[in-house]
């Protein structure tokens, strides 16, 4: 282990707590990897973590919600071990890590359950780590409640192997094209949705746009036989 | 310059209709309208009068290119459904490309009309993954809330003067579109720019206000109450105004909350849900206002409280100039604060030649700075956040996640209109199709935000 690596993130300001999710490894600077790099960059490794799972008490009415939604899915005769995997705390919002097949559930009590009244669901935003082996995608849903004035966030993670979600669109209607949406882009099947779609691109849109391998075309500007990479490409702060 | 179609022959099905005539580019064919007696004959001829119509994507009355397919029977539409994407930019996959500061300049032209409303959001969130949030200095808030509310009155200005246009009542426009630009000259003043402004910066503002700002932004107050009882007089108890609105559009609490319809079309349901009061941000909770909300569940509800809104958006106008005390528009952090020194030279906004001077003439550091944030930017800790603002149109929600770089990882833009578009099939269902029109004017779409 390299002593980058060893203290965290390197030059970047770790995560509070200290610790966290690993979901990828950087080597490398400005497109440098291998030998031949006579900058020096190639030997830089940061690792990059997300905040991880925080333990009780989470503070605030974080409890509260996390107490009622574990007893609510108790009487659904579900274990909450077994549907929600974690519970993450950061900048002062909290984010349930649902698993997938319990999520239309999980969002139904949220909705109904009266001391949890998660009216709104304001969408489902996706998200690619190519890195983050076995979870690439992931689903975030913010469901405000207006009867309590809380915002809490869920989120789902798949593999890309097997990108489906349970469609939530019968619990939250609102959701019916922010899951196209997330579908378009990112490729994430929501199973049960009433007409998955295609939303943005045209219907005969071949890849999912919004991924973090889509090829980005660039214009192929050629200079004095220099190419303009695409900006995918071009060397960047890694 | 040969195309197949420039060599007609004896069974063009186009020559019973187009006249031609020969030009050195080609033939040329004047198409008119088609015959309307022959398709309404065969619509006659079917097993049922339905007929699906494609309005827009390019028609004066969709608010840009919105297309809307309506399935009538008659005068009555039985199915609508909405198509969209044909304004779809991409945005917020360029801001993976850019550095996070430069990401302002991309979310100012997603809803071209609530520009200030997404800088705001998007900024918000990034000082929450930053956690600067308590450092934002209170002159760049108090100046934050001005804006916003100075883009609020512009952007239903806009609402009901397109509203009113698409009713035939081309005075409301004019006279809708003759206040916005009273705001848009402010902010031409202010930012340098009419639109697309990256005014609002990650850390605080791009500048601070420039001399005179003030004093202008109080006479337009003054002139804009007296020009806000003209719609009143114009439109608000007009019979025939009235008519065309009241009771068209109808969705009411219930479908509000299904659909996740925010913003006027939630208040005119009587529920005086607003982000401004719920969840505060930018002080907003020091400032006095009132949340006007309506119980009709239609157009005309909305269109009141849009009115009211406006006058509403005066009031905080005010009460921000009244307590605008000097000092840094910037957090105090040389690390983010980006050293944008700018003014208003004979060639337009740029870099102010006293900044240029320092930066290249006396201090190296300085230069070293300034080259280092402008083209690798700031780290941000990995993390997600998400930020809301009650825009114009409803709550407009950011969800940004960064991997500890230098450019955001994710940006998505949970976009008012976008949502409440969706409400437009439960709205027009059911009606005629001349409602459909106030209906999807009710819900003041900007595609520019719906498709990003």
């Amino acid at each position: 282990m390299s002593e980058a690596e060893a203290n965290g993130n390197g030059a970047v300001p770790s995560p509070r707590g200290g610790t966290g999710e690993v979901i990828d490894v950087r080597r490398g600077m400005f497109g440098a990897k291998e030998g031949g790099d006579t900058s020096g960059y190639g030997g830089l490794v940061r690792t990059v973590r997300l905040p991880g799972a925080s333990g009780r008490p989470y503070g605030g009415w974080f409890d509260e919600v996390a107490d009622e939604l574990e007893g609510a899915l108790e009487e659904q005769g579900l274990v909450p071990e077994e549907v929600i995997e974690k519970t993450v705390v950061d900048r002062g919002e909290i984010t349930f890590h649902i698993a997938r097949d319990h999520l239309p559930v999980t969002a139904r009590v949220l909705r109904d359950d009266p001391a949890l009244r998660f009216e709104m669901c304001t969408g489902v935003s996706g998200v690619h780590f190519p890195g983050d082996s076995g979870r690439e995608l992931h689903a975030v849903y913010h469901l405000r409640s207006i009867t309590h004035n809380r915002l809490i966030r869920l989120e789902v993670s798949v593999p890309d192997g097997d990108p489906h979600i349970p469609s939530i669109v019968s619990v939250y209607p609102a959701n019916d094209w922010h899951e196209r949406e997330a579908y378009d882009f990112f490729g994430i099947v929501f199973d049960g949705h009433p007409a998955l779609t295609r939303i943005m691109m045209p219907d005969d849109w071949q890849g999912f746009p919004q991924r973090k391998d889509y090829p980005l075309g660039g214009i192929p500007v050629e200079y004095k036989g220099a190419q303009i990479p695409a900006p995918d490409q071009r060397r960047s702060y890694s | 310059m040969s195309t197949s179609h420039a060599s007609p022959h004896a069974t063009d099905p186009t020559a019973s209709q187009a006249s031609a005539r020969e030009t050195t580019e080609g033939t040329v064919y004047t198409v008119t309208g088609g015959d309307w007696d022959e398709i309404a004959t065969a619509a006659a001829r079917g097993d049922d009068e339905k007929i699906i119509v494609n309005m827009g994507p390019q028609h004066p009355s969709t608010h840009g290119v919105l297309r809307l397919i309506l399935e009538i029977d008659g005068e009555t539409v039985t199915e609508a459904r909405c198509g969209i994407g044909y304004l779809h930019t991409g945005i917020e996959k360029n801001l993976e490309y850019r550095t996070w500061t430069q990401g302002t300049t991309f979310v100012t032209r997603m809803d071209y009309l609530t520009p200030f409303f997404n800088e705001t959001a998007y900024c918000l969130a990034v000082e929450r993954l930053l956690g600067i949030e308590d450092q934002v200095p209170d002159r760049a808030s108090v100046i934050r809330v001005m804006m916003m509310e100075l883009n609020r009155i512009s952007s239903h200005l806009v609402a009901i003067a397109t509203g009113g246009m698409e009713l035939g009542a081309t005075t409301v426009m004019i006279y809708g579109f003759r206040d916005r630009e009273l705001v848009l000259d402010l902010f031409e003043l202010i930012t340098g720019l009419r639109m697309n402004h990256a005014y609002i910066r990650p850390g605080g503002l791009a500048q601070d206000l420039p001399a005179g700002a003030v004093d202008q932004v109080r006479e337009f107050v003054k002139k804009m109450r007296k020009n806000l009882p003209e719609y009143d007089k114009l439109c608000t108890g007009n019979p025939v105004f009235k008519a065309r609105l009241q009771d068209v559009g109808y969705l009411d609490l219930a479908g509000c909350m299904a659909l996740g319809a925010t913003g006027p079309i939630l208040r005119s349901t009587g529920l005086p849900h607003d982000l401004r009061k719920a969840q505060p941000y930018c002080g907003y909770e020091t400032y006095d206002f009132d949340v006007p909300t309506d119980t009709t569940c239609d157009s005309y509800g909305r269109f009141l409280i849009r009115l009211e809104e406006m006058r509403q958006s005066l009031r905080i106008v005010e009460q921000c100039l009244d307590r605008l005390e000097p000092g840094p528009v910037m957090v105090g952090d040389k690390k983010i604060a980006w050293p944008a020194q700018l003014a208003l030279g004979p060639d337009g906004l740029g870099n102010s030649l006293d900044h240029i001077r320092n930066i290249m003439g006396t201090s190296m550091e300085a230069l070293i700075h300034h080259f280092k944030l402008v083209t690798e930017g700031f780290r941000v800790p990995p993390g997600q956040a998400y930020a809301a603002v009650e825009s114009a149109k409803g709550e407009l929600g950011v969800h940004v996640v960064s991997d500890g770089g230098t450019r955001p990882f994710r940006v998505h833009f949970r976009d008012p209109s976008f949502t409440n578009l969706q409400s437009m099939a439960a709205m027009c269902e059911g009606g005629q199709v001349a409602d459909v029109i106030v209906a999807v004017a009710s819900i003041d779409p900007v595609m520019g935000g719906v498709d990003r």
